[in-house]
């Protein structure tokens, strides 16, 4: 079983985000970088597939060349090789291109499945995934919590309103990860060691095999990026007995918020 | 120079502090309260590879340098000082000596269990009358024909009483040199052994959830192959471990002074009085600046301790200082952080009293305080 993991690095969640001069990026030079948690659960996920079944894991990445680091991890974990594609302009890229980019590269390595995080924290797009089984004419499944691969099938658990559904498609294929899918092992010391010695094959996107020429320019742009409103301090509603303070309450909500 | 970590260092570094972040963190409060030692926790300490780490793969040890065991004890020790303490004795104090002067049989018995957390192992060799003084020690060893027979008993020994205790290493007198001091020999006991018992102590100040043990040793026979090494080498043996020993309590003094520091600060940032943080406050900021200072000191001094041996060169010298630096830090670390906090500080939600409580030991073990300003006197040549 081949299999690869689309694994993009991400700022930490509790990195303080803060936005830049040109008010539509983020300041870089204080943020911890991390692979991103849903992409954690793929590379989990591929490495209990590939202990049940046999074969190898590569991992995918697009993005800047600090994300070999990323890559790095996932090696530590247990994964067998990565692919960097690099490009100076790559943070602007939207989830289209990157999706071509993946497509192109992932028609010169060969695979049973892919596995992707179903939208990284970062943008929160959930276009990567979906966007590239499309462009590779695969079919995929999202947010899947619980697989089982019998005979070059998958069956897959996906959470829905009210219920799970259960889906079955044949390989090669591709999954998005959902939170509950599994609990992402911790890169071992020596994890890290052996992670020394594996291969990061970094490319430039020319040679990675993506066959647009050029690349075009995004369709999405970034035009302004604003901080979350800071949240107001909460009122706590004083009173003698519960029925007082439920006399107050709706008197605040009647005179002050104006809501009923 | 070059005061860069390699990358693997950086990695390690990382996924420690992600792991005790996240697995022990939230446990360190309550095991230390209801004085716990947690097997669960060590067993998953050793499934990430944190025992054994100096040890080569022969014997299914993680193969690092040094240095890169010292800054994964650094990382677990700034979010609890107790599973520091079952890493850095388990590694040092119990792995160390079978590992540099056992037999090749020894070390393929023992090793592959204790390098992967599954079994842990004490170092006996403090006694109730013998602190300091350790060549005062009165635990014997007779030779009586294929056997030894051991009679005394150790105190304060760490990893020794648990369930996964699997043995200890008992340090005993075997004969008198030819300039009449005592002969020292090292002997390693499994439990189980007839006549050997060891009792976990409790009500302890610090390091509450690590296993501190008792050992009681009555007409114990242990083969003779138990010896560990070569009969006499006893007291040379121990001073080497305590050496190596002394950088793992100074990672812990460091890596607790960072520990006790970060909160700190986070809190003196927050704290609001007289309408401003008090991080703004410079009877404030300034302990903490003091701090952040002495702790780029510390590290700096315990790295280069670190490197001089990973270079295979004396690093004694600088052993005992970074152990004495790091130790007596982390009092004054602790101490500010306590002081920053105020009341709250006092209590044990706010988990930097649990940092001034372990921090204690640091100045004790291994060597007190004392003892390494005699070690570092000796080498400076007074």
């Amino acid at each position: 079983m081949e299999i690869i993991v689309l694994l993009k690095q991400v700022p930490a969640t509790e990195s303080l985000i803060r936005i830049d001069d040109d008010g539509a990026s983020i300041k870089t030079d204080d943020i911890k970088w991390v692979v991103n948690p849903y992409d954690e659960f793929a590379v989990e996920e591929a490495l209990r597939i590939k202990e049940a079944h046999g074969g190898s894991v590569t991992i995918v990445s697009v993005g800047p060349e600090k994300a070999s680091e990323a890559i790095r991890t996932a090696l530590a974990m247990g994964a067998d090789k990565g692919v960097l594609i690099t490009d100076p302009g790559v943070s602007d890229f939207d989830s289209l291109i990157v999706s071509r980019i993946l497509a192109g590269a992932l028609k010169e390595i060969p695979f049973d499945l892919i596995i992707a995080g179903h939208r990284s924290v970062d943008k929160d797009n959930s276009q990567v995934g979906p966007a590239t089984a499309e462009l590779l004419n695969i079919p995929h499944i999202s947010m899947v919590i619980k697989q089982d691969i019998t005979d070059s099938k998958i069956r897959c658990h996906k959470t829905v309103e009210g219920g799970t559904v259960v889906l079955e498609m044949s390989l090669p294929a591709l999954i998005t990860t959902q939170r509950g899918l599994n609990e992402p092992r911790y890169a071992s010391l020596p994890g890290i060691m052996k992670a020394k010695k594996k291969p990061i094959d970094v490319k430039t996107i020319m040679d990675s095999g993506f066959d647009g020429d050029p690349i075009g320019e995004s369709m999405v742009k970034t035009i302004v990026m604003k901080p979350p409103r800071e949240r107001k301090d909460g009122i706590m509603i004083k009173g003698d007995s519960n029925l007082a303070k439920a006399a107050e309450l709706v008197r605040i909500l009647h005179e002050e918020a104006k809501v009923l | 120079m070059d005061f860069d970590l390699t990358r693997e260092q950086e990695m390690i570094r990382k996924e420690v502090r992600k792991f005790a972040q996240s697995e022990i963190a939230p446990v360190a409060a309550e095991l230390d309260e209801k004085e716990k030692f947690s097997v669960e926790l060590t067993k998953k300490m050793g499934e990430i590879g944190l025992f054994g780490m100096f040890v080569s793969g022969e014997y299914q040890g993680q193969d690092l340098n040094y240095l890169s065991y010292i800054v994964a004890v650094e990382e677990i020790a700034r979010v609890d000082g107790s599973q520091a303490a079952t890493i850095a004795a388990g590694n040092s104090l119990g792995i160390g000596p079978i590992y540099y002067f056992g037999t090749a049989k020894q070390k393929k018995k023992y090793l592959p269990k204790l390098c992967s957390g599954q079994g842990l192992w004490g170092f006996g060799l403090t006694e109730p009358t013998a602190g300091s003084d350790a060549g005062g020690s009165k635990t014997t060893a007779i030779e009586d024909g294929n056997q030894w027979v051991i009679n005394g008993s150790k105190i304060f020994i760490t990893n020794a009483s648990c369930e996964l205790s699997m043995g200890v290493t008992v340090q005993a007198v075997t004969g008198t040199r030819l300039d009449g001091k005592p002969e020292y020999s090292c002997f390693l006991v499994e439990h189980g052994t007839p006549g050997f018992k060891a009792t976990s102590m409790h009500r302890k100040m610090m390091w509450r959830a690590s296993d501190t043990a008792g050992l009681y040793f009555d007409d114990v026979r242990v083969p003779k192959d138990n010896i560990l090494g070569i009969k006499g080498d006893g007291f040379r043996q121990m001073l080497a471990t305590l050496d190596g020993g002394r950088l793992s309590i100074a990672a812990m003094g460091l890596g607790g002074s960072q520990g006790a520091y970060e909160t700190a600060l986070a809190y003196a940032k927050k704290r609001i009085q007289f309408g401003q943080p008090i991080s703004k406050f410079q009877a404030v900021a300034f302990k903490l600046a003091d701090s952040a200072l002495e702790i780029e000191c510390a590290r700096n001094l315990l790295y280069k301790a670190c490197w001089l041996k990973d270079q295979n060169r004396p690093f004694e010298k600088e052993a005992a200082m970074a152990k004495l630096y790091c130790s007596e830090l982390m009092g004054r670390v602790a101490n500010h952080a306590v002081q920053i906090h105020g009341g709250y500080g006092l209590m044990k939600e706010y988990n930097v009293e649990r940092f001034y409580r372990d921090q204690k030991l640091l100045d004790i073990g291994e060597g007190t305080s004392e003892v390494q300003r005699i070690v570092i006197s000796r080498y400076i040549g007074c």
